[in-house]
């Protein structure tokens, strides 16, 4: 196992290289899933009143 | 004989010509009242390539290896601190907005606006760089090859310039935003270029260089004015 | 069965289409992704001259790849925009770029990790190096554009504009660095060259690069769904969509 993480005595290039990438997609997928979460927050809010009459609507026709 | 020229050319190919030289007249009229502009615009060349020997070392090796670079690079610069009053006084001014509604063609108007910018920033440095070689330890022939490098090679930073100016009309950012924009494009311009004067310095000729330098202003004297147009439009709307 | 293609044109009828696929090619990336790490670290032989440093090419190569792929993609969306004057097709021009910016900088990181040990220096100003640094300045050039530009639409139309621009250039650029570099490197092998290549190399690539790709089509379409509801607010469909969301 200990081989395999010293890569043949390049395990600094290695793994700067493939951390970098395992960081970077982490990043990005984190970064775009906060943003739909933001997006879909700030929708939510803006029509907050319309959301609540339309429940209400929807609850008297049951 | 030339009446008959004249009403034999077709009445669009008449307002082409016409369009270009009017905006191109128009915009050398403005620029010269305020020389003072110009005038500084082109002591920045000046001071920037002064400062290059300065940073590094003044014995004439270096110099000559670094020369064509600096000279060229500079130019750049130079041309990116000019390029917004391309267009930014006659946007604010609303000038823009009735020059993208004339009949005229638009990218003729554009074209003669890009040549009038060459003409009172780009002429002027191809005409100092040569100057400025001889402190850079640069001889004769570098120093012709350097003047005809830069004298192709500005029209096209002038052109490709435009482009930027246009996009970022009434954008936030200001210079450093088209600097981004427009360096990458001009890097092909600064490696034939610079490359052609290091060519000659190498004892080899310069005239694939220079060629291709060439084969790219006719190429963006053709394509240019027409994303400059579009540029300009999106920016009015 | 013929799908009407063009009605997903309309951000409504996308965007849940976006939502599916997104899930469904994100799970495919990993799959591939899966398969494709095993035969780069463990499965494929190492490098008799490079040794396990070449390891590094199977995100290196799919990385570089993908800055170009992305960037021509998002130059056809670009033009779509300015064709066509589409809402969507500038949004996904919009949403491809922050992907496209960071597997450049990727590929310019594990070629510099890459570089050092192989050839003694994490930078060298090669060619292909230097062109992908270019390019990685030309997305932050569309990126600090979109950003700069207050009304959304007149944005979508200038970055649109500028990365047709760029998308005419970036050939001229490659041709003009590569002239350069074989004039001041004495050679015209790229410091990047890969070594020879063995079968199972091939197909680690290769599948480490359509992972890459379902990545990016996975990630692309998500973001999209945010920009959709960031610009579109203020549409009825929208209110529908939070109690769908709300029923979650």
């Amino acid at each position: 196992m200990s081989e395999f993480f010293a890569m043949g005595g390049y395990a600094w290039y290695v793994w700067m290289s493939y951390g970098a990438v395992a960081v970077a997609l982490a990043a990005e997928i984190a970064h775009v899933r906060s943003r739909r979460r933001r997006a879909l927050e700030e929708l939510r809010l803006s029509a907050a009143p319309l959301l609540s009459a339309s429940v209400a609507q929807a609850r008297s026709a049951r | 004989m030339t009446a008959s020229v004249e009403l034999a050319r077709s009445d669009t190919e008449s307002s082409v010509i016409g369009a270009m030289s009017c905006a191109l007249v128009r915009d050398v009229r403005v620029a010269l009242r305020s020389k003072s502009e110009l005038g500084v615009q082109l002591l920045f060349y000046v001071i920037v390539v002064t400062l290059f020997p300065l940073a590094s070392s003044p014995s004439r090796d270096v110099l000559a290896t670094i020369g064509p670079g600096v000279l060229w690079t500079s130019a750049l610069l130079a041309s990116l601190l000019s390029l917004p009053r391309l267009f930014a006084s006659d946007f604010h001014d609303g000038t823009l907005e009735q020059i993208a509604l004339s009949p005229r063609p638009l990218p003729a108007l554009m074209s003669g606006k890009i040549a009038a910018h060459w003409v009172t920033t780009g002429l002027p440095v191809v005409m100092m760089a040569p100057l400025l070689g001889a402190q850079y330890a640069l001889d004769g022939d570098a120093l012709g090859t350097l003047g005809v490098s830069l004298l192709i090679g500005t029209p096209i930073l002038s052109l490709l310039g435009a482009v930027g100016a246009a996009l970022t009309l009434g954008a936030r950012g200001g210079g450093s935003l088209l600097a981004l924009l427009v360096l990458p494009l001009y890097v092909p311009v600064l490696i034939f270029g610079a490359g052609a004067v290091d060519a000659v310095r190498a004892g080899v000729s310069a005239s694939a260089h220079l060629s291709l330098l060439g084969a790219g202003l006719l190429m963006a004297l053709v394509a240019v004015p027409f994303a400059v147009s579009a540029a300009v439009r999106i920016a009015l709307d | 069965m013929l799908i009407n293609w063009y009605r997903f044109s309309s951000p409504v009828s996308f965007y849940p289409l976006a939502g599916s696929w997104s899930y469904l090619f994100g799970i495919l990336a990993a799959l591939l992704a899966g398969a494709g790490l095993f035969v780069a670290l463990v499965a494929a032989p190492t490098d008799a001259t490079q040794g396990d440093a070449y390891r590094i090419i199977y995100i290196h190569v799919p990385a570089a790849w993908m800055a170009m792929f992305i960037y021509l993609v998002m130059a056809g969306w670009s033009a779509f925009a300015l064709g066509f004057n589409t809402r969507l097709s500038a949004m996904m021009a919009q949403a491809l770029a922050p992907t496209g910016a960071m597997m450049a900088a990727l590929a310019l990181w594990t070629g510099a990790f890459w570089g050092r040990p192989t050839w003694g220096a994490y930078w060298a100003w090669d060619a292909r190096m230097t062109s992908t640094l270019i390019l990685l300045f030309l997305y932050l050039g569309i990126i600090a554009l979109r950003h700069a530009i207050e009304d959304p639409r007149r944005a979508d139309r200038a970055c649109a504009l500028l990365a047709l621009v760029g998308a005419v250039n970036v050939p001229i650029i490659y041709f003009s660095v590569q002239w350069w570099n074989t004039l001041h490197q004495g050679s015209s092998i790229s410091l990047t060259v890969a070594p020879k290549m063995a079968l199972t190399m091939l197909l680690g690539i290769l599948v480490m690069t359509a992972a890459a790709w379902c990545y990016t089509i996975a990630v692309t379409l998500a973001r999209v769904q945010s920009i959709i509801v960031e610009r579109e607010r203020g549409a009825e469909w929208l209110d529908s969509l939070i109690h769908l969301e709300a029923a979650r």
